[in-house]
């Protein structure tokens, strides 16, 4: 059996370099800002962030200048409002300029499925009447081999390396998450290498005891990190709230370039990792986000034997 | 706009008018697509009184959700604990949304042209945007496959614009049977909800055209918000105001803060 666990650090320092496409997924929970930040630590430049919503942790990535390209289908501080490093990027070429690769959801969600599965594209039914084809020359439109029907196709989708978060995995990278899924396990059979990042290292036997949970198989996991509350500000299932004062901090903070330096400076590049990244936070942010309890009920599986 | 959002001797706000104008128009719906802000708000508004059964889906991979507390986004672990289904977007794009099983979308946009087109991409140029926006989200797809879209916006003249600055969401197109003729599955905008009034499609032109009015809104003021002649259905009527038992909803248990609806 292989344990694959590795710190933070060197997880980043070995499977990250300078020009890769790199997936940290996670719809709005799951975000491992935890290597973001170290990305950002390890002063990575030139690579092409792919995610959905691109949320804080590419705004934070993007005004820290690691990125030259983004390809992405929605980009917006969730429930709160514009991304303003994002905007300045796009908008004004600060810090760089940022080139765009613009999808709607499904779109996206198609371009990993048909990286997960080795398709040459994948099928669906979006983008008729639309103009989004005419600014991404990647979605195009055939004609049904089976009858007539036009229907949108997108190619395949492979990051060099996805960074997924989530509840549990054990050693070898089984990993079991639940609440939003998102498309942490598409993501995961599409890239070429693959670091989970999860709350809680588990016994293989906890794995075992409940398969079905089990998104993705550590078959095609690289590196495994613990690291308790690494996708605050945003959310785990069942383990903490969304720190919402941040993302509303966030918004207004990030107006002022200025201001992201100084934050980058201190909760960044002024800590070492993680852990000291929560010391500084404190005790009294980790206490505010603790949810209630709501526990499903066991089921059974049987023995057979 | 500040002399339209403080209007206490009304008793309720322009946004709190809208909501319970779309919670209405979800009578007997089955299966809803929620936006996050006002179409949630609106959406469990109408599963606490004209849509007992209604099942909310977010694009987030949620189907049933019953959020405890005023979801803060799309993606609120809220709306998992105690839904009916939780399921990976691919699924939630795949079987729920391109098979036709949203009966409703309810959705926003930044802009929106006389056939119901909507813009979430930029204002100005694409290449050189003078405004970037969030994008499409799952808009794009939403508006083609669900059943029947209804929009929620303010009225506002540089919202209901003559020309979008781009395409991002297609309503009907160019109009008359423009969707059809792609082989967009879905029917379209049938329905605009504003703070001010109401409209929907219902001409051979697939034209928007004012259907309701709230009560001392004149025609003048709708106009002044509107890029274009605006077309009239042969007959207009006046919104029914919100009742206080759907205010008391939103107030006391939807939107107690008062984030969307004040």
């Amino acid at each position: 059996m292989v344990d694959k666990c590795l710190p933070l650090r060197e997880a980043i320092a070995m499977y990250v370099h300078d020009g890769m496409s790199v997936a940290i997924e996670g719809f709005t929970s799951f975000i491992s800002f935890a290597a973001g930040h170290e990305i950002i630590r390890q002063r990575r430049r030139d690579l092409t962030l792919i995610r959905m919503t691109p949320d804080l942790i590419y705004d934070q990535m993007i005004a820290a200048g690691v990125a030259r390209k983004m390809v992405f289908s929605y980009m917006g501080n969730p429930g709160v409002g514009p991304l303003h490093c994002l905007r300045r990027a796009v908008e004004k070429g600060m810090p760089v300029p940022l080139a765009l690769e613009e999808y709607s959801h499904y779109g996206l969600v198609a371009r990993y499925m048909a990286g997960a599965t080795r398709l040459p594209f994948y099928p669906l039914r979006s983008y008729l009447g639309s103009e989004m084809p005419l600014v991404n020359d990647q979605i195009k439109f055939i004609e049904s081999p089976y009858g007539g029907e036009k229907v949108a196709v997108v190619p395949p989708l492979n990051p060099d390396i996805a960074i997924l978060h989530a509840q549990r995995a054990d050693v070898q990278g089984n990993t079991q998450l639940w609440g939003l899924l998102g498309v942490q396990k598409e993501v995961a059979f599409a890239a070429r290498k693959v670091i989970i990042v999860a709350e809680e290292i588990v016994d293989e036997a906890v794995i075992r005891a409940d398969p079905n949970r089990t998104i993705i198989p550590g078959l095609i996991v690289d590196a495994v990190v613990h690291v308790p509350y690494g996708a605050h500000p945003s959310y785990v299932q069942g383990y903490y709230d969304r720190d919402n004062a941040f993302y509303i901090m966030w918004d207004e903070l990030s107006r002022d370039p200025q201001k992201v330096h100084d934050w980058l400076d201190e909760w960044v590049y002024g800590v070492a990792d993680h852990a000291e990244y929560l010391q500084k936070l404190g005790t009294e942010t980790l206490e505010r986000i603790q949810p209630g309890s709501a526990s499903a009920a066991a089921i059974e599986y049987g023995a057979y034997r | 706009m500040s002399e339209r959002m403080t209007q206490p001797e009304r008793g309720y706000t322009p946004s709190e008018f809208m909501i319970v104008v779309a919670a209405r128009a979800l009578v007997g719906v089955r299966t809803v697509f929620v936006g996050v802000g006002l179409p949630n708000i609106a959406c469990n508004l109408a599963r606490h009184t004209v849509a007992p059964d209604l099942e909310l889906i977010y694009e987030s991979g949620v189907y049933g959700a019953q959020p405890a507390r005023l979801p803060l986004s799309i993606g609120d672990p809220t709306l998992v604990t105690g839904a009916t289904s939780v399921i990976s977007m691919a699924d939630l794009f795949g079987l729920y949304l391109q098979r036709g099983l949203v009966e409703v979308a309810l959705l926003g946009g930044a802009q929106i042209d006389r056939f119901g087109n909507l813009n979430t991409s930029v204002i100005g140029s694409y290449a050189h945007p003078k405004t970037r926006l969030p994008g499409s989200g799952g808009a794009c797809e939403i508006a083609i496959n669900a059943q029947r879209a209804f929009y929620i916006m303010q009225l506002k003249k540089r919202a209901f614009v003559q020309q979008l600055d781009f395409l991002t969401s297609p309503g009907h197109l160019t109009g008359g049977d423009a969707r059809q003729a792609l082989g967009i599955p879905g029917q379209g905008p049938e329905l605009v909800i504003t703070d001010m009034a109401m409209f929907n499609f219902e001409n051979a032109e697939r034209e928007m055209q004012l259907v309701s009015l709230y009560p001392e809104v004149t025609l003048e003021q709708v106009q002044a918000e509107i890029g274009w002649q605006v077309r009239l259905a042969e007959s207009i009527s006046e919104a029914i105001p919100p009742t206080d038992g759907e205010l008391e909803l939103i107030r006391v248990r939807l939107d107690p803060g008062g984030m969307y609806s004040r």
